[in-house]
C-alpha cells in the first residue's frame, strides 16, 4: 500500500534509523498511487494506474555524506540500504557545504489532502473522459486531452529528532479540441487537489468554443501591442521568472535579481507597483507542504510586495555564508490582482490581442529573462471593448520582468497549473513575427 | 517527478546543466556491485514466457514483455567541488497487449514469475476495459519471430566500469583550466547511462541488448560585474552512444577552424580552455544588427535545427494527430506526402532517418516492439518522400513493415513511436567550411546550440546558439552577441545553397527528446556537415530591465 499513514511511515523511519552508525542520519519515505487516461482522435490511446514508494537513507561521517534509496522494506533490507548510504559516505569527497542537520522542528498542519480526490478510481477517470469525448462527438470536433490523478505522501526523520508527514492529493486535466478542417484550434488546462471541483464537461466547452471561435484567423502584422493575457498564458510567462528568486545565483551576478556593481536587487522595486506575489502553503486552493525537502518549516512568504522585492530563497549554506535570513524555495506562487473578470478587461480595451495560451517558451538571454514562444489555440483581436476576429498565431520575443513593469490592469485571479494569477492586461508586448500553425 | 519540477530543480542547484529526468527516477546503488546481479538471459526468457502465456490465456492476440535494467551515474561538479555522485538503477518489466483490437499496459518492479503473470493479467484487463471507448481496432503489421538474439553497442569501456574517481579527476582539470583562465564560475558533469533491455513477444523474438551513452558537458560563466553583464560559453561537446572511450582526445578526431570541433573523440581540457576564452571574447563582443544574413551553420549547432523542425514534423503520429494536446502536430500533411512533389527544401537537402548508425544514440538492433533497426530516405533532393511510423501506423501509409523507431524510455512505460536518428546527408562535392565562408559577403558564422523554440506544427523557429562569428566579404570579422534567427521551415531548407563534405559530417543529439503523456525522454543524434543558408532573418536580443 503506497499511502502510509503518519504512524505507519514514522514506524518505517524509526527501525530505519535504528541501524544508523553514521555521526548523522537522515531518512525519508515517500509514495504516490494514482493513474492517467490520454486520448486523441476522439479515442482513449493509452491508460495506466502507476503506484509506487521508496526510502532514502543520507549518512554522513563529517563533511562526508552519501545517499541510498530501496523499495522494499523488510527490516533485512532497511539494514542494508542504511550499510550502503554508509559506504558510500566513507568513499565520497568532503563537501565544504554540508550542514550539520536540523534539530526537532514545528510544522504547521497541512491542508493538502482531499478525501474525493484521493478516491478517483478508472471508473471516475473514464466518467470524466467520456464527458470530454460527448462534446466533441456532438460538435463535430476532434478532442485530444489527458487527465491524471495523483495521491501522495511524504515522510522525513533525522537522527536528530526532526519528523515531518505530508499527504496530498492532485488532479489535472487538459484538452485540445480542434476542428474537422484543421483550421481552428482551442484548448484548456486545470490542476486542483480537491477534484470536485473539476468539470471537464464545461472546461471542453470552452475548449470548444475557443476551437470554433478561432477558426479562418486574419493576419496582423508583428510588433508592440497591449494584450490580455488570459490566466494560463500569465502562468506560461511568470513560470520562468520564479526561478530567478534564487540568493545564491543573484550573489554570483549570474541571475536577473544580481546587482551592478554586485550583489542582489532584495529591496528594490523591480515591478509596477500593481504586483503582489506571495506563496502559502494553508492556501485553500494552491496548498503545499509545509515543510521543505532538507527539513525547514514553510509558512506564508511575501515574496514580491508592491513591486518591490522582499524575499530571495537562501539554502541553509548561503544562509550562513551571507549572515541571511535562511529561506526554502517555493513553488507555488500566488499573484494578488483585481475583482475584474476576464471579460471586463477586454470591455476596457480599445485596440489589444487577447492570449489564450503561450508554447514553447524558452529563455533567450538569461541576463534579462528574455523569453521566446508562440501564443496558440486562440489568438484574437480586440477593438472597441469588443473581439472582433481571430488572428494567426505571433511569436514573441518578451521577459516577464519587462512586462510586469508594463501592467495596465489585473482581472480576478485564478488557479492554472501549480500558480495563481490573475488575467492581465499589458501594453507594449513584443510580437516578432507570424506563425501559421494552428 | 513531474518533468516541469524536474527541470525546475536541476536549473537551480546546477545553472544550466540538465540532467535527464532518468536520473532521478531510479534507485541508487553501487555501480560495482550492479554490474555483478545481472539477471541471467535463460531466466529472463523463463519470466518472458510466463508473461506472454499469461497474456494469451486471458484473450490477448498479441503480447509482448520488456524487461529491463537501466544504470544511470551522474557526476556533477562546480568550480573545486564536486557538487554530487548519483549512481541509480532501476529493473521491471512492462507487458504490451491487444486485446479486443485495443491496446493494454502494465508494468511492475517486482519481477517474480507469480507477479509477471499478474501484471501481463493487468495489462489485458486495462485493453478490454478501453476497448468498449475505443474507435478502430489496431492494425499491426505483421513482423516475423527472430528467436533468440542480441546485440550490443560497440563500445570500447563502459563508463560504468571506470572509476568516479577517474572523472572527478578530469572534471576538476577541466574546472582548473576555466578558473585559472579567468573564468568566473564553472560547472561540469558526466551523464553515463547503460540500459539493458530483454524483449520477448508473441511473434517468437527473444532480443537481448545492452546500449550505452554518456554525455560529458560543462558551462563556463563570466561575469562583468562593473557593467552587471554575464555571459556563458557551454561545451562542444555532444551526448553520444558510446563508452568513456569518447574521452580520450584523438588528432584524427578534431575538426580544425575558428575553434577546435570533435568528430568520434571529444577533448574536455582543450575545449575547456577554448570555452574560457570564448566567453571572455563573447562579453565583450559587438551587439548585432538585426537584418537578412547568410548563415554559416556548424554541426554543433545545425543538429537541434533539424531535430525541431524535420525530426518532428515527420513523425507520423504528430501527423495523425496524436499528440494534439501536448507536442501538437505537423503541417506535413498527408495530402503532402501523398502528392509525392511536395518541396520540403533546395535540391541540397536530403535527410535520412536511421536507428543504426555506429556511435549515435538512436542505434539499437532491433526497436522496443521486434523490429530490425534499418535506415530510410524522409526528403530526398528537397522532396518529402517519408515519415516515421511504427507497426501500428505502418499501413496508413501503405508500407507492409514499420520502420523500426518505437521506444520507451524504460521498462515502467509504454513504448510508442519516437524519432530516429535524422540526419542531413553531406554534399557529394568536395568542399570545405573555408570553401563555404570565402563566398558568403554578410553573413554569421554559428556554432554550439542555444535557445530554440518553434511552434506545434513546426513552421515558425527562433534558434540561438554558443558563439557567433561575423563574416564580412568572404572572411572571419570578430565575434558578435545577441543573436537569434527566426525563418519558416520550409523556406529556411529551401535556403541552403552550399554544403560541406563528408569530411566534416559530425553528430549532435540529446538525452531529453521529450513527447507524450505522461512524459518520456528520447535520446537521439542527427548528423550533417556545415551548411549555408541564404537570406536568414536575424534577431538582436539584448534587452534592458
Amino acid at each position: 500500500m503506497p499511502i502510509l499513514s503518519k504512524e505507519e511511515a514514522q514506524a518505517i523511519l524509526k527501525k530505519a534509523l535504528s541501524y544508523s552508525k553514521a555521526d548523522e542520519c537522515t531518512v525519508t519515505i515517500g509514495g504516490s498511487e494514482g493513474g492517467n487516461i490520454r486520448y486523441a482522435r476522439n479515442a482513449v490511446s493509452t491508460a495506466g494506474d502507476i503506484s509506487q514508494m521508496s526510502l532514502g537513507v543520507s549518512s554522513a561521517f563529517g563533511k562526508k555524506s552519501g545517499t541510498a534509496t530501496i523499495n522494499e522494506f523488510d527490516d533485512a533490507s532497511l539494514e542494508k540500504v542504511v550499510r550502503r548510504a554508509e559506504e558510500l559516505a566513507r568513499l565520497a569527497p568532503e563537501n565544504p557545504e554540508y550542514m550539520p542537520l536540523l534539530g526537532p522542528q514545528t510544522f504547521l498542519e497541512s491542508v493538502t489532502y482531499k478525501n474525493a480526490t484521493a478516491a478517483i478510481n478508472p471508473d471516475k477517470r473514464a466518467d470524466d473522459v467520456a464527458k470530454s469525448l460527448k462534446v466533441a462527438k456532438e460538435g463535430k470536433l476532434e478532442a485530444a486531452g489527458y487527465l491524471e490523478n495523483t495521491t501522495g505522501f511524504n515522510a522525513m526523520m533525522n537522527s536528530k529528532g526532526l519528523f515531518g508527514y505530508n499527504r496530498d492529493t492532485d488532479v489535472t486535466f487538459s484538452v485540445t479540441m480542434r476542428n474537422q478542417a484543421g483550421t481552428g484550434s482551442g484548448y484548456v488546462s486545470k490542476s486542483y487537489n480537491d477534484t470536485s471541483k473539476l468539470d471537464t464537461l464545461a472546461l471542453t466547452k470552452i475548449a470548444a468554443s475557443k476551437a470554433n471561435g478561432s477558426a479562418g484567423a486574419k493576419a496582423i502584422e508583428p510588433g508592440k501591442y497591449t494584450v490580455i493575457l488570459e490566466p494560463l498564458a500569465a502562468s506560461d510567462m511568470l513560470g520562468n521568472m520564479f526561478q530567478g528568486f534564487d540568493a545564491r545565483n543573484a550573489d554570483e551576478g549570474r541571475s536577473y535579481m544580481s546587482k551592478k556593481g554586485g550583489g542582489t536587487r532584495l529591496g528594490e522595486q523591480l515591478f509596477d507597483d500593481k504586483v503582489t506575489i506571495y506563496s502559502d502553503p494553508l492556501h485553500p486552493d494552491l496548498p503545499f507542504s509545509t515543510f521543505s525537502g532538507d527539513g525547514r518549516p514553510q509558512k506564508k512568504t511575501v515574496w514580491v510586495d508592491k513591486g518591490v522585492v522582499k524575499k530571495l530563497a537562501y539554502t541553509r549554506y548561503w544562509a550562513q555564508q551571507k549572515n541571511a535570513e535562511e529561506q526554502p524555495p517555493a513553488n507555488r506562487m500566488v499573484m494578488e490582482g483585481g475583482t475584474k473578470s476576464l471579460e471586463d478587461l477586454i470591455k476596457g480595451t480599445d485596440k489589444g490581442i487577447l492570449v489564450t495560451r503561450f508554447w514553447y517558451i524558452r529563455n533567450v538571454d538569461p541576463q534579462t529573462l528574455l523569453l521566446t514562444g508562440l501564443t496558440r489555440d486562440g489568438t484574437f483581436y480586440i477593438e472597441n471593448g469588443k473581439i472582433q476576429f481571430p488572428i494567426k498565431n505571433f511569436r514573441f520575443n518578451e521577459s516577464p520582468v519587462i512586462m510586469l513593469n508594463n501592467v495596465e490592469e489585473l482581472g480576478k485571479p485564478e488557479r492554472t497549473g501549480n500558480m495563481i494569477v490573475p488575467p492581465m492586461k499589458i501594453r507594449d508586448f513584443t510580437f516578432t513575427s507570424l506563425s501559421d500553425a494552428i | 517527478m513531474k518533468r516541469k519540477d524536474f527541470l525546475q530543480m536541476s536549473a537551480m542547484s546546477l545553472g544550466a546543466i540538465m540532467i535527464p529526468k532518468a536520473f532521478l527516477l531510479g534507485r541508487d546503488i553501487d555501480p560495482l556491485e550492479a554490474l555483478n546481479d545481472a539477471m541471467d538471459v535463460s531466466m529472463k526468457k523463463q519470466l518472458a514466457d510466463v508473461a506472454l502465456n499469461a497474456a494469451k490465456a486471458k484473450g490477448a492476440t498479441y503480447a509482448d514483455v520488456r524487461i529491463g535494467r537501466y544504470l544511470n551515474q551522474f557526476v556533477a561538479t562546480r568550480e573545486n567541488k564536486v557538487q554530487g555522485v548519483a549512481n541509480t538503477e532501476s529493473f521491471g518489466a512492462g507487458v504490451r497487449v491487444l486485446a479486443n483490437g485495443c491496446w493494454g499496459f502494465a508494468a511492475s518492479d517486482n519481477v517474480t514469475r507469480e507477479n509477471i503473470a499478474r501484471t501481463a493479467e493487468r495489462a489485458v484487463a486495462v485493453a478490454k476495459a478501453n476497448a468498449k471507448i475505443q474507435g478502430e481496432a489496431v492494425q499491426l503489421a505483421a513482423q516475423k519471430g527472430f528467436g533468440d538474439v542480441s546485440w550490443k553497442a560497440p563500445i570500447i569501456k563502459s563508463a560504468f566500469e571506470v572509476p568516479v574517481k577517474e572523472k572527478v579527476d578530469l572534471l576538476l582539470a577541466a574546472n582548473a583550466i576555466a578558473m585559472g583562465g579567468g573564468a568566473n564560475f564553472v560547472n561540469s558533469a558526466i551523464f553515463a547511462v547503460n540500459e539493458q533491455k530483454y524483449f520477448a513477444s508473441t511473434d517468437g523474438s527473444y532480443i537481448d541488448q545492452d546500449v550505452h551513452r554518456i554525455y560529458p558537458t560543462f558551462t563556463v560563466t563570466k561575469i562583468d560585474q562593473a557593467n552587471g553583464k554575464f555571459d556563458t560559453r557551454r561545451s562542444l561537446s555532444t551526448p553520444v552512444g558510446m563508452g568513456y572511450e569518447y574521452l580520450t582526445p584523438s588528432a584524427n578526431e578534431k575538426v580544425g577552424g575558428v575553434v577546435t570541433r570533435y568528430k568520434n573523440r571529444y577533448d574536455m581540457l582543450e575545449d575547456m580552455r577554448a570555452a574560457t576564452t570564448d566567453v571572455a571574447q563573447k562579453i565583450k563582443a559587438k551587439t548585432v544588427e538585426p537584418g537578412k544574413y547568410d548563415l554559416v551553420l556548424d554541426p554543433s549547432h545545425l543538429w537541434l535545427t533539424i531535430h525541431e523542425s524535420v525530426g518532428h514534423p515527420t513523425e507520423l503520429d504528430r501527423v495523425l494527430g496524436y499528440e494534439a494536446n501536448y507536442a501538437g502536430t505537423s503541417f506535413l500533411t498527408l495530402d503532402k506526402w501523398q502528392t509525392k512533389k511536395f518541396n520540403f527544401g533546395s535540391k541540397l537537402v536530403n535527410i535520412v532517418a536511421d536507428k543504426t548508425q555506429v556511435g549515435s544514440l538512436g542505434a539499437v538492433g532491433w526497436d522496443d516492439e521486434g523490429v530490425k533497426c534499418k535506415e530510410w530516405d524522409i526528403i530526398k533532393d528537397g522532396t518529402l518522400v517519408n515519415y516515421q511510423a511504427i507497426r501500428d501506423q505502418a499501413h496508413i501509409i501503405g508500407e507492409k513493415e514499420s520502420h523500426g523507431c518505437c521506444y520507451s524510455q524504460s521498462w515502467a512505460d509504454v513504448q510508442f513511436q519516437r524519432m530516429a536518428n535524422v540526419s542531413l546527408q553531406p554534399g557529394k562535392e568536395k568542399r570545405s567550411v573555408d570553401d563555404l565562408i570565402k563566398n558568403v559577403e554578410k553573413g554569421i558564422y554559428i556554432l554550439g546550440d542555444g535557445s530554440f523554440s518553434i511552434d506545434q506544427q513546426r513552421y515558425n523557429f527562433q534558434f540561438g546558439g554558443q558563439t557567433f562569428y561575423e563574416i564580412r566579404n568572404g572572411k572571419i570579422a570578430g565575434m558578435l552577441r545577441d543573436v537569434a534567427y527566426q525563418a519558416n521551415t520550409q523556406e529556411f531548407w529551401n535556403s541552403l545553397t552550399d554544403l560541406a563534405d563528408k569530411d566534416d559530417y559530425r553528430l549532435g543529439g540529446a538525452f531529453n527528446d521529450g513527447k507524450g503523456q505522461p512524459s518520456q525522454s528520447n535520446a537521439v543524434s542527427h548528423g550533417s556537415s556545415t551548411a549555408r543558408f541564404n537570406g536568414v532573418n536575424v534577431i538582436n536580443t539584448a534587452r534592458k530591465i
